[in-house]
C-alpha cells in the first residue's frame, strides 16, 4: 500500500471512531470555538470602525486644513483663505460653481442611548455645495435644511445612537434652538455620525464668525490631486495641509484600530494557549485510548508517517469544526451589531457596525488550523513511537 | 487534611494531563486578570475621583471655553472650598502627533490645593510658584521623554498656535510629581496660567473647565445645581457634576467597556470550564476501580465525594492563583500601551479571580464527584477488571 493510501485509510479509521470519544472531542472543538469566536468578535469591532471611517471615503474628495492641524477641531481657515482654496485648479465644477465646501466642526453633548450619559456628538456646519462634494449623501427622511434657518439634518447613525435627534424634534444648544428637519445616510460613512447645519448660521452661535475650519473639495478626478495640492503649496498666501479624504480618515482610524487589534490578538493568543492545552489533553488521551489499535496497525505494516499524519488530520478536523462553530457564532452574534465609540483623533463619537468580513473568517480558519496542528503534533509523535510489542499487550 | 496526600496522589496519577489542565486554567485566569486591569484602566478613574470634587464645563460641550471671571463667582459660593481652572492646551513634543501630552495651564496654588494626590517636593512646588515659564510634569511622562528638572522643553499647540513675541512655547521643568496611589495618572504636564494668558494670541480671559472642591460631599448634587443656576441664561451656561460622574461619562463615550469585558470573560470561562470539567470527568472515570477499592476499605460516600471535589478544587485553585499571580507580575512590571496611561491590577479583580477559581473547581468537579459517590462497590471493582 502506498504511503498516501495508508494515510487515508488510517485517517478515516480515526475519524470514524470520533463518535466513541464524543465528549473529549467536543471539548477540544468547543475550546477552539471559544477562541475563534472571541478573536473574530473583537476584530470585527476594529474592522467595523475602520470601515466606517475609510471605506465610504470617495477617492475624489480632498480635505484642506491649516498646516500643522491633526484634526478639524485644531484647524482654522479665514474666510478669504477658503475662497482662495476654492479657486485652485483641479476642483470639479457644476452650474453653481466650484465643488468646494468650507466647513465648521464642533461638538455638542447629547446623551448616548446605550448608557444615558453625555457623549461628544460632532456637529458640522456646511455650505450647500457639501452634498455634491461628498456625492454619497442621501436624504432618507424629511428634507434638507433651508439655508439661513436654524435647522439641522442628522446622520442615520447619530439618530440611532443619541437621544433627542428624531425627525421633528428640537435640539437646544446654548441660546439657540435647532429643529431636526431631515435624516440622511452617507453610504455607511463617518458623516452618518454627524449633525449638519448651515455653516453661516452655526458660526455666530459658536463665536466663529471669523472663519472656517476645513474645506472639502471634489476633484475633477483623483489624478488631479497632485496638481491641486501643488497649487495650494505654491501659493505664498496659504499655509495649509491637503489630504485625500481617504488618507485623512485612515490616519484618524489608525490609533483606535491598532489598539483594538492588538488587544484582540493578545486575548485570542492567550486563549489559544489555553485551548491548546485542552486540545493536547484530548489528543493525548485519544492516543492513549487507542494504543492497542495503533500498535496493531503498525504490526500490520502501516508506517510511522501515516500514523503521525492521521493523528494530525484528526486534530485539525476537530479544530476546524470548532473554528467553524466559533466563526459562525461570531458572525451571527456580531455582524452588523451597531455601536458607537470615541474617535480620539477628533474627540467625537463615531457610530459604526461590527463587521465580520470574509478576511476575518479566513483568518479564523487559519488560526484554528494552526491550533489543531500544534495540538496534534506531540501526541502524533508519541503515537508513532509506541513500542509495538508492549502496545499490543495494553488492555 | 490527612487525606491531602491522597488528593495529591490523584493529581500525580497522570502528570501530563494534570499539567496541561493546570496550564489551561492558569492561562484563563491570567486573561481574567488582564481584562480586569484593562477595564480598570478605562474606568478606574471613577474610583479615584475625589468624592469632594465637582467638575464644571460649558453646557454645550467640553471643548467650548468659559470666562475666567467665573473663578471668583464660584469661589464665593456657599459650600465651595476651592476652585481650580484648567484649559486644554494640546501640547505636542518634537512635532510628532504621537507625542501629544495632556498639557494644562493652571494656577499653581489652586492645582496643589485641588489635587492632593499629586505628590511633589516642597522646594519644587516653590520653584513652580517662582518661575514664570516653569512647568511640572508627571513621573510617567518625565520618564517617557527623558526629562529632568532644569530641562527646557519646547511644545507646539495646534489650538493656540504661536505665543506672542516668541518662536514657540517654551517651558522649564521645575518639578516632577508622583501619584499618591499607584493608579494616579502621572502623565500630565502643568504650566502657569499667567504665562499662558500673557502669551496666547486669542481667546484671552477664557479657560476650559473648572474643578471645584466642596466642603460636604453629601451635598454635591445640591451645590452643583446651585452653581448651574447661577450661570443659567448667560452666554456661557455651565454643566456641573460630581467628578466621578464625569469620569464615568467619559469612559462611557468609549463604549460599554464593562459589557465587552464581561462578554469576553464569559466566553473564556465557559471554554475553560468545559475543558477542565471534561478532564476531571475523564480522570474519575479512569479511576472507577480505585475508587471502588477506597469504598471497599471503608471510605464513606461523602468522603469519596469530598476527595474528588478537593482534587478538582486544588487543581483549579493552583492554576487560578498561578494565573492571577503571573498576570499581576506582568502588569506591575510591563510598560503599558500608550493609550492606557495607568494600567494597574485592581484588588477586587484578584479577589474575584480567587473566588472564581474556587467556583471553577467546584463546578468542574461536582458531576464526577457525584458519580464517584454513587458508585456501587461491587460493580466498580468488576468494571476495572
Amino acid at each position: 500500500m502506498s504511503t498516501f493510501r495508508q494515510i487515508i485509510a488510517v485517517a478515516l479509521f480515526n475519524l470514524r471512531s470520533i463518535p466513541e470519544r464524543l465528549g473529549s472531542a467536543l471539548t477540544a472543538a468547543i475550546g477552539i470555538a471559544g477562541v475563534v469566536g472571541v478573536l473574530v468578535g473583537v476584530l470585527a469591532i476594529a474592522e467595523g470602525f475602520r470601515a466606517s471611517l475609510v471605506n465610504s471615503a470617495s477617492p475624489e474628495v480632498a480635505i484642506v486644513l491649516r498646516e500643522g492641524a491633526e484634526n478639524e477641531m485644531a484647524s482654522g481657515l479665514a474666510r478669504d483663505v477658503t475662497r482662495m482654496i476654492a479657486d485652485a485648479p483641479g476642483i470639479a465644477r457644476n452650474a453653481s460653481g466650484a465643488l468646494a465646501s468650507a466647513e465648521l466642526f464642533v461638538i455638542i453633548n447629547l446623551p448616548k442611548r446605550s448608557t444615558n450619559t453625555d457623549a461628544n456628538v460632532p456637529l458640522r456646519g456646511i455650505q450647500q455645495t457639501a452634498y455634491d462634494v461628498r456625492g454619497n449623501i442621501k436624504i432618507e427622511q424629511g428634507r434638507p435644511f433651508e439655508p439661513g434657518k436654524n435647522e439641522v439634518i442628522v446622520g442615520a447613525g447619530a439618530v440611532r445612537s443619541f437621544a433627542g435627534l428624531d425627525l421633528g424634534s428640537e435640539v437646544k444648544m446654548g441660546q439657540v434652538t435647532w429643529k431636526v428637519v431631515g435624516v440622511f445616510s452617507a453610504a455607511g460613512g463617518v458623516a452618518e455620525s454627524e449633525i449638519w447645519a448651515d455653516a453661516d448660521v452655526l458660526a455666530p452661535a459658536y463665536n466663529r464668525s471669523d472663519g472656517f475650519q476645513s474645506v472639502a473639495v471634489r476633484l475633477e478626478s483623483k489624478d488631479k490631486f497632485q496638481e491641486f495640492e501643488d497649487a495650494l503649496t505654491a501659493d505664498p498666501r496659504l499655509t495649509v495641509k491637503t489630504q485625500l479624504q481617504a488618507d485623512f480618515y485612515a490616519e484618524q482610524s489608525k490609533m483606535m484600530t491598532t489598539f483594538i487589534t492588538t488587544i484582540g490578538f493578545f486575548i485570542a493568543s492567550l486563549m489559544a494557549v489555553g485551548a491548546l492545552f485542552g486540545a493536547l489533553n484530548t489528543m493525548y488521551s485519544a492516543v492513549a485510548g487507542r494504543t492497542r489499535e495503533i500498535s496493531t496497525l503498525r504490526a500490520l505494516g502501516f508506517g510511522r508517517g501515516p500514523v503521525v499524519v492521521s493523528i494530525l488530520v484528526e486534530s485539525v478536523v476537530l479544530s476546524l469544526a470548532g473554528g467553524a462553530i466559533g466563526a459562525l457564532a461570531a458572525y451571527l452574534l456580531f455582524d452588523g451589531y451597531r455601536a458607537s465609540t470615541m474617535n480620539f483623533s477628533s474627540f467625537s463619537q463615531v457610530t459604526f457596525a461590527f463587521s465580520v468580513t470574509p478576511m476575518l473568517l479566513l483568518m479564523a480558519i487559519m488560526f484554528a488550523t494552526l491550533i489543531g496542528l500544534v495540538g496534534g503534533i506531540l501526541p502524533a509523535i508519541r503515537a508513532a513511537r509506541l513500542p509495538i510489542a508492549s502496545g499490543l499487550r495494553e488492555s | 487534611m490527612k487525606f491531602l496526600h491522597l488528593v495529591w496522589a490523584g493529581l500525580k496519577r497522570k502528570k501530563l494531563r494534570t499539567v496541561l489542565t493546570f496550564l489551561s486554567v492558569m492561562v484563563a485566569f491570567m486573561l481574567f486578570a488582564f481584562l480586569g486591569s484593562i477595564k480598570a484602566a478605562f474606568t478606574g478613574g471613577v474610583e479615584l475621583a475625589g468624592q469632594d470634587r465637582l467638575m464644571l464645563r460649558h453646557k454645550i460641550s467640553f471643548i467650548m471655553t468659559l470666562p475666567q471671571s467665573y473663578y471668583a463667582r464660584i469661589k464665593g459660593m456657599e459650600g465651595v472650598k476651592a476652585v481650580c481652572h484648567n484649559t486644554w492646551f494640546g501640547g505636542v513634543y518634537q512635532d510628532k502627533p504621537e507625542n501629544m501630552i495632556f498639557t494644562c495651564p493652571v494656577v499653581p496654588e489652586d492645582l496643589f490645593e485641588m489635587f492632593p494626590e499629586f505628590i511633589i517636593k516642597p522646594e519644587e512646588k516653590q520653584a513652580f510658584q517662582n518661575t514664570r515659564i516653569g512647568a511640572i510634569v508627571g513621573r510617567k511622562s518625565a520618564a517617557r521623554f527623558g526629562w529632568k528638572i532644569g530641562d527646557r522643553i519646547p511644545l507646539k499647540s495646534a489650538i493656540w498656535g504661536q505665543p506672542s513675541g516668541m518662536e514657540q512655547w517654551e517651558f522649564e521643568i521645575v518639578g516632577i510629581y508622583d501619584g499618591a496611589k499607584k493608579a494616579t495618572d502621572t502623565t500630565g504636564f502643568y504650566f502657569r496660567y499667567d504665562y499662558f494668558e500673557e502669551a496666547r494670541q486669542r481667546d484671552k480671559g477664557m479657560v476650559g473647565w473648572y474643578s471645584i472642591k466642596i466642603s460636604d460631599p453629601d451635598r454635591a448634587a445640591e451645590i452643583a445645581a446651585k452653581i448651574d443656576d447661577e450661570f443659567a441664561n448667560s452666554p456661557y451656561e455651565t454643566k456641573t457634576e460630581a467628578e466621578a460622574a464625569f469620569v464615568q461619562g467619559f469612559a462611557n463615550q468609549i463604549g460599554d467597556i464593562g459589557a465587552i469585558t464581561m462578554a469576553v470573560v464569559g466566553a473564556v470561562f465557559f471554554t475553560i470550564l468545559i475543558v477542565a470539567g471534561n478532564t476531571m470527568g475523564q480522570s474519575v472515570r479512569e479511576r472507577t476501580e480505585e475508587l471502588g477499592v477506597l469504598k471497599a476499605i471503608g471510605f464513606t460516600n461523602s468522603r469519596v465525594l469530598i476527595l474528588v471535589l478537593l482534587e478538582s478544587c486544588l487543581l483549579a485553585i493552583l492554576g487560578g492563583f498561578a494565573g492571577l499571580g503571573l498576570a499581576w507580575l506582568i502588569v506591575e512590571t510591563m510598560e503599558p500601551p500608550q493609550m492606557l496611561p495607568t494600567v494597574y491590577m485592581p484588588k477586587p479583580t484578584l479577589v474575584a479571580g480567587a473566588l472564581f477559581a474556587l467556583a471553577l473547581g467546584v463546578v468542574a468537579g461536582i458531576i464526577p464527584a457525584w458519580q464517584a459517590m454513587r458508585l456501587q462497590i461491587a460493580e466498580a471493582l468488576r468494571r476495572g477488571g
